[in-house]
């Protein structure tokens, strides 16, 4: 199972390709904030660019606070969301210890990385992979 | 797809703001047709830029945020520079930020009683006091202004003034998110005359695609994204960036020098795309929504004590700039250039037009056409800090020299002497001294820019002086350039959005465009702004090009008067044609309706 890394934010531009990729993509809008991945300047952009992105917990607190399994840990991290289960409380992105829901106002939904990559190949400087979670972690499973 | 263009309407004046629905998207597309759509609805074309209620319009489009490159946004004001309807353009994160804050254009009109902020966002309409921020430097500006309402980090966009555009010089930019800019024409002096010290742009909310045209539209933007990324054509713009043109024009003998004294100058090297890629390059950094990054952020490290105290600078340079106070100050130094242009960043300057403007400054010093007690500081070709000290006069404007320089060089030199070398082609000149197409193109062009027709390159690339293959180029050229700038797409993706693409697009967001139809409005946008700026006073016949021109050398000898003064003024006939028709025809349909 693999999971999305942002090991060379460092290289960042600030396109925001991946952002708009995964809103595109995923979430079916045009939209900065309706994505998975929300790529933020820390102070302006002359002081570099952060992405901020589920970094695939195991056990994932937002899954332990939803209260109706609407939110369910994903094998190898971070979380699976089924929005037929959703009662639209939020409590998941408040939950979240980097901050990366982005409780959609007009869904009253979370929005999340799915660990689907489908961002990465609209990176042009290669800030972002898919990788394999570490064999440890599995057999810690 | 709502069919009127949803506009915010903020009234400084009464502190007020107004959502208004405005014509149709199928008349105007957006950018740059919307801005003139919107400036014959709110201008008020017979009174003077400074009337509290001329409008300061920000216009997108109908492909922004939807595709790469689609980054801009479009300035449309009555300029302080010359009184006439003109347009500026910048990137940054303006553009996505005013698309995801819901609308396509946000106009402000009427003049805030205090020094003022105004914050847009999808909910929110916010109309700050910040008498505080008063002559306060673009960077300290926008590092308040972080602190400021929509709160949204990251997907905002900053837009503000420094002390140059409060003092109205007519020259004043606004800066866009520290290192874009509406530069030319006076559009920070607009937000000075408004009170308007900055706009906060807030992109908080979405789109939902058509589930009809999902896949359609996905597989257009994959195709133009891969050939963004892939084909080559835009690396140029990444790599060295725009300054890779400075040892070509100079090889050319077509690089302004010291106010255009010459076209030539071994001391190019110290200030070419090269140089500052290997010395000074710190990253580069892209417009929200392209993925080229052409936006080259140069290190200034700078040593302020006898210890190892240092400090360093972020500056963001390209080829006009370096142009403006670098060859055309004879600063042949990459450092002396950086500490420049920071300065003009801070005080809110339009780099090329300051540059050159210290230009004439300089030569009228040698000359004796004025003095010392007058410049202030002793300018002189290369001297780095007398210009540190000439810029800040500009936006200071501590005496009667000053206050009349910052009005324009041209104004200046029919005032102090020195109109023939003055570098002035309706605005202070870009940095193509490539032959008569160019000269006239700038003299003439509804933006006074290189990059209404690139007739730079038309220089390059014949040498006939046909006045009608030259007049057909100009207009072929400006008719892509309004569809182009109407999407709002950077005129950098001239190769990845060739007409059909542009159409594809279109097509692939709802918009049911055939290319006849889509020419007949283009035609329509570019014969309306031309008709706006020949109704807010515009006479090409009277436009003169300095006698500066003629003397300099290029690659082709000197220029030929004789070509250049026919091209000009048939150029000019086709101008004013162009607006009289269309002025008839909307006169005849206002009739009929």
């Amino acid at each position: 199972m693999k999971v999305l890394r942002t090991p060379h934010m460092e290289r960042c531009i600030g396109c925001y390709s991946c952002s708009l990729a995964c809103a595109r993509s995923v979430y079916k809008s045009l939209s900065w904030k309706r994505a998975g991945i929300q790529i933020r300047s820390s102070g302006g952009i002359s002081t570099g660019f952060e992405a901020g992105v589920c970094l695939a917990c195991d056990p994932a607190p937002c899954a332990s606070a939803c209260p109706t399994d609407a939110l369910r840990q994903r094998k190898g991290g971070g979380v699976i969301f089924r929005e037929k289960l959703c009662i639209n409380c939020g409590e998941c992105a408040k939950a979240c210890p980097v901050d990366a829901i982005y409780f959609d106002p007009e869904w009253n939904t979370p929005v999340l990385c799915i660990h689907c990559g489908r961002c990465v190949s609209f990176c042009p400087h290669d800030c972002l992979e898919m990788v394999e979670v570490p064999k440890e972690k599995k057999n810690a499973e | 797809m709502q069919n009127r263009f949803k506009v915010m309407v903020v009234d400084l004046s009464r502190g007020k703001s107004t959502v208004e629905y405005f014509d149709t998207r199928n008349a105007w597309l957006g950018g740059s047709g919307l801005s003139a759509g919107l400036f014959s609805h709110y201008a008020l074309m017979d009174e003077d830029p400074f009337h509290p209620d001329q409008p300061l319009i920000l216009a997108i489009g109908p492909l922004t945020g939807y595709f790469p490159l689609m980054s801009k946004t479009v300035l449309g004001f009555m300029s302080p520079y010359n009184s006439q309807y003109a347009e500026s353009h910048a990137g940054g994160r303006s553009a996505l930020a005013l698309k995801f804050a819901g609308y396509d254009a946000l106009v402000l009109k009427g003049r805030a009683r205090k020094l003022t902020c105004v914050g847009l966002g999808s909910k929110e309409v916010h109309i700050q006091d910040v008498h505080f921020l008063k002559g306060m430097n673009i960077f300290k500006t926008g590092k308040k202004m972080r602190t400021m309402k929509p709160r949204n980090p990251g997907h905002r966009s900053i837009l503000r003034i420094g002390p140059a555009g409060e003092n109205l010089v007519r020259y004043s930019c606004i800066n866009v998110d520290t290192y874009r800019h509406f530069g030319r024409m006076g559009g920070g002096t607009v937000m000075g005359i408004k009170n308007l010290k900055g706009i906060i742009l807030s992109g908080d909310s979405h789109m939902e695609l058509d589930p009809d045209l999902r896949k359609e539209y996905t597989k257009v933007y994959d195709e133009i994204y891969t050939q963004v990324v892939q084909s080559g054509t835009m690396r140029k713009y990444h790599d060295l960036g725009t300054p890779e043109n400075l040892i070509p024009l100079n090889e050319l003998h077509a690089l302004p020098w010291r106010n255009l004294q010459s076209t030539h100058d071994p001391g190019v090297e110290a200030i070419s795309g090269e140089t500052f890629a290997r010395d000074l390059l710190l990253r580069q950094v892209a417009c929200a929504g392209c993925p080229v990054g052409c936006v080259h952020i140069g290190l200034l490290r700078e040593r302020f004590g006898k210890e190892h105290e240092f400090l360093y600078r972020q500056v963001s340079y390209d080829y006009e700039p370096i142009f403006a106070v670098g060859s055309m100050l004879g600063v042949a130094s990459g450092p002396g250039v950086l500490t420049l242009l920071e300065d003009v960043e801070k005080l809110g300057l339009d780099a090329i037009s300051a540059g050159v403007a210290l230009a004439w400054a300089t030569e009228a010093l040698e000359k004796g056409l004025i003095t010392k007690e007058q410049t202030l500081a002793p300018l002189e070709f290369g001297d780095v800090q007398a210009y540190r000290e000439g810029l800040r006069n500009i936006a200071e404007q501590p005496n009667e020299f000053y206050k009349t320089l910052a009005m324009g060089t041209m104004v200046a030199a029919e005032k102090f002497g020195g109109e023939d070398f003055a570098c002035v082609l309706g605005q202070e000149m870009a940095g193509y001294a490539t032959g008569e197409n160019y000269y006239v193109s700038q003299a003439l062009g509804l933006r006074h820019s290189h990059l209404d027709t690139g007739a730079y390159s038309f220089d390059q690339e014949k040498d006939s002086k046909d006045t009608v293959e030259a007049i057909n180029f100009m207009q072929d050229q400006e008719d892509y350039r309004v569809l182009m700038c109407s999407m709002v797409g950077c005129l950098f993706a001239r190769k990845v959005y060739p007409k059909n693409n542009l159409l594809k697009a279109l097509n692939s967001v709802g918009y049911e465009f055939n290319e006849n139809e889509l020419d007949a409005v283009v035609k329509k946008i570019k014969s309306h702004r031309w008709a706006l700026k020949f109704r807010t006073g515009f006479k090409p016949e009277e436009v003169k090009i300095p006698s500066r021109y003629l003397e300099v050398q290029t690659w082709k000898g000197k220029a030929d008067p004789d070509y250049m003064n026919r091209l000009k003024k048939e150029y000019a006939k086709v101008l004013r044609e162009m607006a009289e028709n269309w002025q008839k025809e909307m006169e005849a349909n206002n009739e009929s309706s």
